[in-house]
């Protein structure tokens, strides 16, 4: 399913779109479609299938620890795009990558964007490739319709904003904070006034999901509140893996029983 | 292909660049305008060169090492970087940058530290600017670099001991991204070599420059030589190497860059990222990595906490590319014979990084003969390094 499509659906429904990331191979790749499955069914839109790296420098401890757990699962990419595949066709919602650039230099452009294509990948998100070092990704991957998720965060200016929005496709990610990925139990107001600010400059040229410490109904709200088209919710999910690692039934009923309290914050 | 690059998109042919988070694009940019702005300025430049003289101890003597010529053939000469203060060459940047970020406005200053070197002459360079200092160290390191620990802390920075990952350089450098993009209003990022994203690995060299600038003016004085046959220098990220290097590039003379070599390349313990590595993207900038075939960043193994990284600058590996320098390796016994044989026959306990280059210089004397002229940069002192000596060689201190 086309990420358009999906966020097409989520105005007519008048509310945002929840989505959910999770690392791939953590703590299982056999159990990786079935966590996707639990947050679907608890009313996520879109999965956010993260590549484990070794030296993620946008995520904190919970992501990175997750990371970690994957990769010393023995997970490697064509795990992934094998597990994806699967996802894809079980589920009836749009799959994208989180990665980090050096995975998809290390395949090589053209075979990685083939691969996820197979795949039935809607869209990659990688937080560190800035537009400027992207053209030749960016034509490539719009040649095999896979939708290139730019980043913009609050140190981002109007001007930047709008080159980051002509390379962007599927939806913007806005990074809501000064920092790296994990739980935070309360936004500051520079939080606000920034997404404020980017909603208006984008003004529907694309929709814009905003992430990185989003753990709570009230956040998803919040930011719901604020004209956001999407929430990402990651570190949230993850700590819910992590602390039930010993029991994978409870593990999926926690996730699936999470994903229905952030879903139905997201109706304003 | 002009050698000496100046780049103003962030490339040094198709390496370097700006492989960074979106908050983190608008203050590298920013850095760059600031430096270009500043690199012209009169004030700065007279301020720089005041320090480095009065404080640093610049410029350094190019010593004839008679003794290990002697022994080993060739004319051995060293470029003292050991005497600045602090014991390292690493002061030569961390002034420059702190220098820089007072004239940003920034009060923090955040660095990463490997062997302790350019944190402790981070942390001198913050005591003596008033800048808060703090400094990520990976764990391992913490433990086996003890001595720069406790000089950090008494030179007023905070030492944050890292312990994700391989828990040494390259994770340092992590935990200082994060804290950068966590608090970059404030803390202005001092990288302490050629890496990162654009414009680091230009304002390192830019700023290490002085080593190999000063070795152009003193060798014709000191010998009957314009230029040393060969110039050698070790390699971690490599930015004593490129400072050595840089002014050289348009002349006739070997360059030699050496890496550690651990264990051996063919036992797969090392951090020879030249010699063994492949392209990808790690820290800000695309450029040589040792890496495995998804492209998770492989753990490295040296004797020297210094050259312990997966990584190194982008500049090395476009004069690789180049075929402009020759990038060796250098295994840890290789350097300890050189680390003893250096203490023993010219009474100059080198570091441990240093000593793989001696210990190429070495080799290099024997092969090349009586008349040809080796310059080494002695990038550091090694007493640091005595406790893991003393346990290599099986004495208690």
């Amino acid at each position: 399913m086309k990420i358009s499509e999906k966020f097409r659906e989520g105005k007519e429904q008048k509310r945002s779109l929840l989505i959910g990331f999770i690392t791939a191979g953590d703590p299982s790749i056999e159990l990786t479609p079935k966590l996707a499955k639990a947050l679907v069914d608890g009313g996520v839109d879109i999965i956010e299938l993260g590549i484990p790296f070794s030296d993620p420098i946008a995520d904190g401890p919970t992501i990175q620890s997750s990371s970690m757990r994957s990769l010393s699962n023995g997970t490697t990419t064509k795990d992934i795009l094998n597990i994806s595949k699967k996802i894809v066709e079980e589920l009836d919602v749009p799959v994208v990558f989180l990665t980090y650039y050096n995975t998809i230099m290390k395949m090589g452009i053209e075979e990685f964007l083939q691969d996820a294509e197979r795949a039935g990948i809607s869209g990659i998100v990688c937080p560190d490739l800035p537009p400027e070092e992207g053209e030749e990704y960016v034509k490539l991957a719009k040649a095999k319709s896979i939708n290139t998720i730019f980043l913009a965060s609050p140190a981002t200016n109007d001007m930047r904003l709008d080159n980051i929005i002509d390379s962007t496709s599927g939806f913007l990610y806005m990074v809501s904070l000064f920092g790296v990925t994990g739980t935070r139990d309360l936004f500051t107001e520079y939080s606000s006034q920034a997404t404020k600010r980017i909603v208006e400059r984008v003004s529907g040229r694309v929709p814009v999901a905003v992430g990185f410490g989003i753990s709570k109904p009230e956040h998803v709200g919040n930011f719901t509140k604020l004209g956001v088209d999407g929430v990402i919710v990651g570190s949230a999910f993850i700590k819910i893996i992590e602390d039930n690692l010993d029991n994978s039934d409870l593990m999926l009923e926690k996730l699936n029983k999470f994903a229905k309290e952030l879903s139905q914050a997201t109706r304003n | 292909m002009n050698l000496k690059s100046q780049p103003t998109d962030g490339k040094f042919g198709t390496f370097g660049g700006k492989y960074v988070p979106e908050t983190l694009m608008p203050v590298v940019d920013e850095l760059e305008e600031k430096y270009n702005e500043i690199k012209e300025d009169e004030e700065f430049n007279k301020r720089l060169s005041k320090l480095l003289q009065d404080y640093a101890g610049r410029s350094t003597p190019i010593y004839f090492a008679e003794n290990l010529s002697k022994k080993y053939g060739g004319k051995i000469y060293f470029k003292r970087e050991d005497l600045l203060h602090g014991g390292a060459h690493k002061i030569n940047n961390s002034i420059g940058q702190a220098l820089l970020a007072k004239a940003m406005g920034k009060k923090r200053i955040i660095a990463e530290t490997g062997a302790g070197q350019h944190g402790v002459a981070t942390a001198m360079a913050c005591a003596l600017l008033d800048l808060k200092c703090e400094i990520y160290m990976g764990s391992n390191d913490v433990e086996r670099q003890s001595p720069n620990v406790f000089r950090m802390k008494l030179l007023g920075a905070k030492v944050h001991s890292v312990k994700s990952g391989s828990q040494t350089l390259k994770d340092a450098i992590n935990e200082a991204i994060r804290d950068w993009v966590t608090n970059v209003e404030s803390t202005y990022y001092l990288i302490g070599s050629v890496v990162g994203p654009h414009p680091y690995p230009m304002i390192v060299r830019d700023f290490q420059s002085v080593i190999g600038k000063e070795i152009k003016e003193q060798f014709p004085k000191i010998t009957s030589q314009q230029v040393p046959d060969v110039i050698i220098a070790c390699v971690g990220g490599g930015s004593n190497a490129i400072g050595t290097f840089y002014p050289f590039l348009d002349d006739e003379c070997k360059l030699v860059g050496v890496e550690a070599g651990g264990l051996g390349i063919d036992k797969g313990k090392h951090s020879s990222t030249l010699s063994a590595g492949s392209e990808g993207v790690l820290h800000g900038a695309r450029s040589y990595l040792l890496q495995d075939e998804d492209g998770q960043i492989q753990e490295t193994h040296s004797i020297s906490a210094g050259l312990d990284y997966p990584g190194v600058g982008p500049e090395h590996s476009f004069l690789k590319s180049q075929d402009r320098v020759e990038y060796v390796s250098i295994k840890d016994e290789e350097a300890v014979n050189a680390f003893v044989e250096m203490s023993k026959l010219e009474g100059i306990i080198p570091a441990l990084e240093t000593s793989h280059a001696i210990a190429e210089a070495i080799k290099r004397a024997q092969e090349l003969g009586d008349k040809q002229s080796i310059l080494v940069t002695l990038s550091g002192r090694g007493d640091k390094d005595t406790p893991i000596i003393a346990k290599h060689l099986g004495n208690n201190l």
